[in-house]
């Protein structure tokens, strides 16, 4: 479904150039459930932010279903962020002004769904992942769990092609941490792409492929066996 | 239906911070409130001189002695200034085409005796034309007629201020009045004209042939044929440019003015006298109206600064809704809604205020405020024109933000 060619990102700091990603060759296929480790500065950011489409590559070919996303336009690629990726943040990210419910509708907002079935859907997902009692609640309101978990609701509105996550257990106690990544499983098993960015080797030990990164380069790709 | 969405985000940011959305319209209602009152006050102003100067009557031009003759001279003395004789008068009924009425005029101020009462108020020595010259009406009793006028009968019509002070109630028609001690008899009242523009009773007058008037109530200068001016009221709008011109001409041959000279007389056309003064007010309600949008601009910067503060403030917001779909122009539209939407509600509060306030004007400072039919749509596109003006430096900061960056803000 995915494949990076020859990826490269480099950030011009004063006069000296830092590439970020240095040559970066990768595929990931539909269903798999991928995790991008590497401790801070490795480039597993730039990954995440090329791979969500918030950014371009310098150079090499980025192509999502075979189309060329290195290529889109600003509103090509917003467009590509609301319909085929559903972004999972470590602070949640949700807007402290509307409700659970209202959190989840915004994806489907911008993408253009009818208000009626926007409410459906959204108390639909919701439902999915155990909050359907709590719709009508401001994100101040709920636990942190509650709050990824309303995140997560949000991230599958316009039901994305991939679900990406970055450090998703980073602001949570281990308990609601691990619920949260039995809820990632269950979506994987459902069949949903899905790829989280962390630096926390216990998160990625429950991905069936771990791609390390240091130095902007890819430095190790493992597979385990389904457990 | 995107843009109906996007008029309900910002209209929930407005309403999310009552207080400080409140504090930055403050200015464009201040701002809006000050231009339609300023506006509503030139307005009024204009309305009230031209009801006064065409209270004086329509197609009118007032014929009068110029007493700045030459230059050089010093003062000419008592009269000197008094050229204009009834045999001008008479000339231009006869000899200017399209002339509806002419009336040559003394006039003066005297004491009035009626039974006890006593009264002082201006006198004026007229022909019968003078009623249609002045577009004046007679309400009870008669105006006098040719014959009287002639032979200077001791008749008058008095003004109803006069009829009032002299005999209350009373119908003063038929009765007795001595005027600087000469005994007239009052054969009617005119019509009330109101108060002038600039707050004379037009009301308290007395009119009554110009031969009973002349010498033995407005004094030695009058004497002889001798008139202080002469109403000339054209038969039409159009003749008007012509009989003044042609009026002119009369009279400089009739006083034998050589070419060159300077005229001995004026003659001022109340149709022009009515454009320059509203052409002089309209200059003034421009300029109060602008120092008054002053402050409406004034207001725009309270809220360009306000939503550089929002976009600040809601760096992460931003992010996120990039994150999840929004393309760079639905953040724009939705901080420039925004934006128009406060400087609108601020219109919207200060065109009330506005109309209140040029209400209160009127009522409290007898000054006369009429609110433009105008003052509204122009107020609420103005303040429109402020917010998206103003709004669109921070719409644009706000949609050429980063997604990663404005996500990475805590």
């Amino acid at each position: 479904m995915i494949q990076f060619q020859n990826l490269r990102k480099v950030y011009i700091m004063g006069d000296e150039q830092v590439a970020a990603l240095d040559g970066v060759s990768l595929s990931i296929a539909r269903g798999e459930h991928l995790a991008v480790i590497g401790p801070s500065g490795s480039g597993k950011s730039s990954l995440r932010n090329i791979l969500g489409g918030l950014d371009r590559p310098t150079s090499g070919t980025y192509r999502f279903e075979g189309e060329d996303v290195g290529a889109f336009d600003d509103d090509g690629l917003a467009a590509f962020r609301g319909r085929r990726i559903g972004f999972v943040f470590q602070s949640f990210q949700l807007l402290p002004r509307l409700s659970a419910l209202q959190n989840v509708e915004l994806p489907m907002v911008y993408a253009g769904v009818a208000p009626a079935e926007r409410r459906e859907r959204a108390a639909g997902l919701l439902d999915r992942v155990g909050l359907a009692s709590r719709t009508g609640h401001r994100p101040t309101q709920l636990s942190g769990g509650q709050q990824q978990r309303v995140a997560i609701a949000r991230a599958l509105a316009n039901s994305p092609d991939l679900l990406l996550a970055d450090e998703p257990t980073g602001a949570l106690d281990t308990h609601t941490g691990q619920e949260v990544l039995a809820l990632f499983r269950q979506l994987n098993a459902d069949g949903l792409t899905l790829v989280i960015v962390t630096h926390d080797q216990e998160v990625a030990a429950q991905a069936d492929r771990r791609v390390s990164f240091r130095d902007g380069r890819i430095i190790e790709d493992e597979r385990s066996a389904p457990a | 239906m995107r843009f109906v969405e996007l008029v309900r985000f910002a209209s929930s940011a407005i309403v999310a911070h009552p207080m400080r959305s409140v504090l930055t319209s403050l200015g464009v209602v201040i701002g809006v409130a000050a231009v339609v009152i300023m506006t509503s006050i030139g307005l009024g102003a204009q309305q009230r001189v031209t009801a006064s100067i065409s209270s004086l009557g329509s197609n009118l031009i007032i014929v009068t002695p110029n007493f700045q003759r030459g230059g050089g001279f010093v003062s000419q003395g008592a009269g000197a200034g008094v050229t204009l004789t009834d045999g001008d008068a008479e000339a231009i009924a006869r000899q200017v085409d399209g002339v509806a009425a002419v009336a040559p005029q003394v006039r003066g101020q005297a004491q009035l005796i009626a039974e006890g009462a006593n009264w002082s108020t201006r006198v004026e020595g007229v022909t019968p034309d003078y009623l249609i010259a002045r577009d004046l009406t007679v309400d009870a009793g008669r105006m006098f007629d040719d014959r009287e006028a002639r032979q200077g009968r001791k008749v008058a019509v008095i003004g109803r201020t006069v009829a009032r002070q002299l005999w209350g109630d009373a119908d003063p028609v038929g009765q007795r009045v001595r005027v600087r001690s000469v005994p007239f008899e009052v054969v009617g009242v005119l019509g009330s004209k109101g108060q002038s523009a600039f707050g004379q009773d037009q009301d308290d007058v007395v009119i009554a042939p110009l031969a009973a008037v002349r010498s033995r109530i407005t004094g030695r200068r009058f004497r002889g044929d001798v008139v202080q001016q002469i109403y000339v009221k054209a038969g039409s709008e159009d003749d008007l440019d012509r009989v003044q011109e042609d009026v002119g001409v009369l009279i400089r041959e009739r006083h034998r003015i050589k070419p060159g000279d300077d005229d001995d007389f004026q003659t001022q056309n109340m149709a022009s006298i009515l454009q320059a003064s509203q052409a002089a007010i309209a200059t003034f309600t421009i300029l109060l109206a602008a120092v008054a949008a002053v402050s409406l601009l004034v207001g725009g910067v309270g809220i360009m600064n306000i939503m550089l503060v929002a976009v600040t403030e809601r760096t992460r917001e931003i992010g996120l809704r990039m994150a999840v779909g929004a393309r760079r122009s639905d953040i724009l539209i939705q901080f420039a809604l925004e934006s128009v939407a406060l400087s609108l509600v601020g219109g919207l509060i200060g065109l009330i205020l506005g109309v209140l306030g040029a209400i209160g004007v009127a009522k409290l400072g007898s000054w006369p405020a009429a609110v433009p039919p105008w003052a509204g749509p122009l107020s609420l596109g103005f303040s429109m024109l402020v917010g998206l003006v103003f709004g669109a430096y921070p719409s644009w900061r706000a949609a050429r933000l980063d997604p990663i960056e404005a996500l990475r803000r805590e």
